[in-house]
C-alpha cells in the first residue's frame, strides 16, 4: 500500500479500465488490488466518471443539413465529369425531374414547411451563404461539381434586389441550389432544381412563391411584402 | 474502393462531437466539420481504405485548430495557455461556475478542462477510441495520450467530490 506504488498503478488501472492491459499488467494490477483498497476506490472512480459521463452529458450529433450537404459532396464528384458531356447531362436532368414530379404530388405540403424552415436556420448567423459574392460569375461555378444540374444563377442588383450569394441546401429529399438576395432589410432565398413548382402560401409567417422556368422549379421565400415578392419572381423571369 | 459518403458519413456524428468540445460551440462546430469534409474529399484519393474515423476526426481536429487560432488570442487560447502553466490542471472554478449553468454541471466541468485533456478524453469516454487511434487524431505519443486522460478524469472526478461535500 506504499504511495510510490499505487502511483505506478496509476495507468495501469486506467489501462485497464480502458481495456488496453495485456494480460501480464493484468495479473500484476489485480495482485496490487488485492491488497490496496485506495486504489479499489479510485478502480471505482474512474467506472462512476464513466458512466455519469456517458448518462449526464447529453448525446448529440450532426444536422440533418450538415449530413445531407456531405452527402452531396460525395456524389458531386461524377457530376463534375458529366457536366463536359452535354447529351448525358441531359438525360441526367430529365431523370432527375421525373423523379421529383413523381415524388412531390404527395410531400408537396411538407416540401413548403421544409423551404420555410430552411430558411430560417439559413438566417442564423453565418449560415446564409456558402459562397459569398454578388457577382453571378463567382456564385455559378461554386455550384459546379456540388450538384448533378447547372441551377440559373441572376443578379438583380438593378432591379432593387442585390445578389448576397449561394449555398448548398437540402429539399425534398435532395441537394438544391440556394440563392441569397437583399431586399432592404429582408433576405429572399431562392431555391432551385429540376421540376416545376408554383403557388403562393404563408409558411411559419413566411410567404413561400413558387414558379418555373427552363426546366427549374423554383421557390422563393421571405419576409417581405408581397407585393415585393411578386415583383422579384417577374424582375427573375424578365432578367434574361 | 468506397465512396466518400460511405467513409465519410458514419462518423459524421463522431466528427460534430469532437468538433463542439474542441470550439466549445454547437453552432461553429457544424461550420468546422463541414470544411473538414470539403478538405477530406481533397485529401480523399490518398486514403488506404480501412478505418475512415481515426482518419476523419483528424481532418476535423486540425481544422477546428485552425479556426481556434485564426480568433486570436480568444478566451479559448488564453485560458489553455494559462492552464498549461501551472502544475494542477484543474479548471478556473469560477469559468467552471459560469458553464455550469448553462449545461450540466458534469458538462460545463469538461468544456472547462483544458483543451488538450478535453479532446483526449472525449475521444475514449464518447467515441470509446483506441489509445492508438486517440493519438493518432490529436498527434501525441500514446503516452501523453494516457497521462492527459488521467489528468482531465482526476480533474473531474475532484471537482464530483467538491460538488458533492
Amino acid at each position: 500500500m506504499s504511495g510510490a506504488e499505487c502511483s505506478r498503478m496509476e495507468l495501469l488501472l486506467q489501462a485497464d479500465h480502458d481495456g488496453e492491459l495485456d494480460v501480464a499488467a493484468t495479473a500484476e494490477l489485480a495482485a496490487h488490488l488485492m491488497g490496496c483498497a485506495a486504489c479499489r476506490e479510485r478502480q471505482a472512480e474512474l467506472a462512476g466518471l464513466s458512466q455519469r459521463l456517458r448518462s449526464d452529458v447529453p448525446a448529440m450529433g450532426a444536422s440533418e443539413l450538415l449530413r445531407a450537404r456531405v452527402a452531396a459532396m460525395g456524389v458531386a464528384r461524377p457530376a463534375r465529369v458529366t457536366s463536359r458531356r452535354p447529351v448525358m447531362w441531359g438525360a441526367g436532368l430529365a431523370l432527375a425531374a421525373s423523379l421529383v414530379l413523381v415524388l412531390v404530388p404527395r410531400g408537396e405540403d411538407g416540401l413548403l414547411d421544409a423551404i420555410a424552415a430552411s430558411h430560417i436556420r439559413a438566417l442564423q448567423p453565418g449560415h446564409l451563404t456558402d459562397v459569398v459574392s454578388s457577382d453571378h460569375h463567382v456564385v455559378r461555378p461554386w455550384f459546379d461539381g456540388r450538384l448533378d444540374f447547372a441551377p440559373p444563377v441572376k443578379e438583380l442588383a438593378a432591379v432593387g434586389f442585390p445578389l448576397i450569394g449561394g449555398r448548398l441546401d437540402y429539399l425534398g429529399g435532395r441537394p438544391v441550389a440556394a440563392l441569397s438576395y437583399r431586399r432592404g432589410a429582408h433576405v429572399i432565398d431562392l431555391y432551385i432544381w429540376p421540376g416545376e413548382a408554383s403557388g403562393s402560401e404563408m409558411r411559419s409567417g413566411y410567404r413561400v412563391l413558387g414558379w418555373s422556368s427552363g426546366g427549374m422549379r423554383l421557390w422563393a421565400v421571405s419576409d417581405a411584402e408581397p407585393g415585393e415578392m411578386e415583383q422579384f419572381r417577374r424582375s427573375w423571369l424578365e432578367m434574361p | 474502393m468506397s465512396g466518400f459518403a460511405e467513409v465519410v458519413l458514419p462518423h459524421l456524428d463522431a466528427a460534430v462531437r469532437l468538433a463542439r468540445w474542441i470550439t466549445r460551440d454547437p453552432v461553429a462546430a457544424e461550420d468546422v466539420v463541414q470544411d473538414a469534409c470539403v478538405r477530406a474529399l481533397q485529401y480523399f484519393p490518398s486514403f488506404r481504405g480501412g478505418d475512415g474515423r481515426a482518419w476523419l476526426l483528424q481532418i476535423v481536429r486540425n481544422t477546428a485548430y485552425g479556426r481556434l487560432a485564426r480568433r486570436g488570442r480568444s478566451a479559448e487560447t488564453e485560458m489553455d495557455e494559462a492552464s498549461l502553466e501551472v502544475a494542477d490542471p484543474a479548471p478556473d472554478p469560477e469559468a467552471m461556475m459560469q458553464q455550469g449553468e448553462a449545461m450540466g454541471q458534469l458538462e460545463g466541468a469538461l468544456a472547462a478542462l483544458p483543451l488538450e485533456l478535453r479532446e483526449c478524453l472525449v475521444l475514449r469516454e464518447f467515441e470509446e477510441m483506441s489509445y492508438r487511434d486517440i493519438a493518432r487524431v490529436t498527434g501525441v505519443p500514446v503516452g501523453t495520450v494516457m497521462s492527459r486522460l488521467w489528468r482531465a478524469r482526476q480533474s473531474l472526478i475532484k471537482l464530483q467530490a467538491g460538488a458533492a461535500s
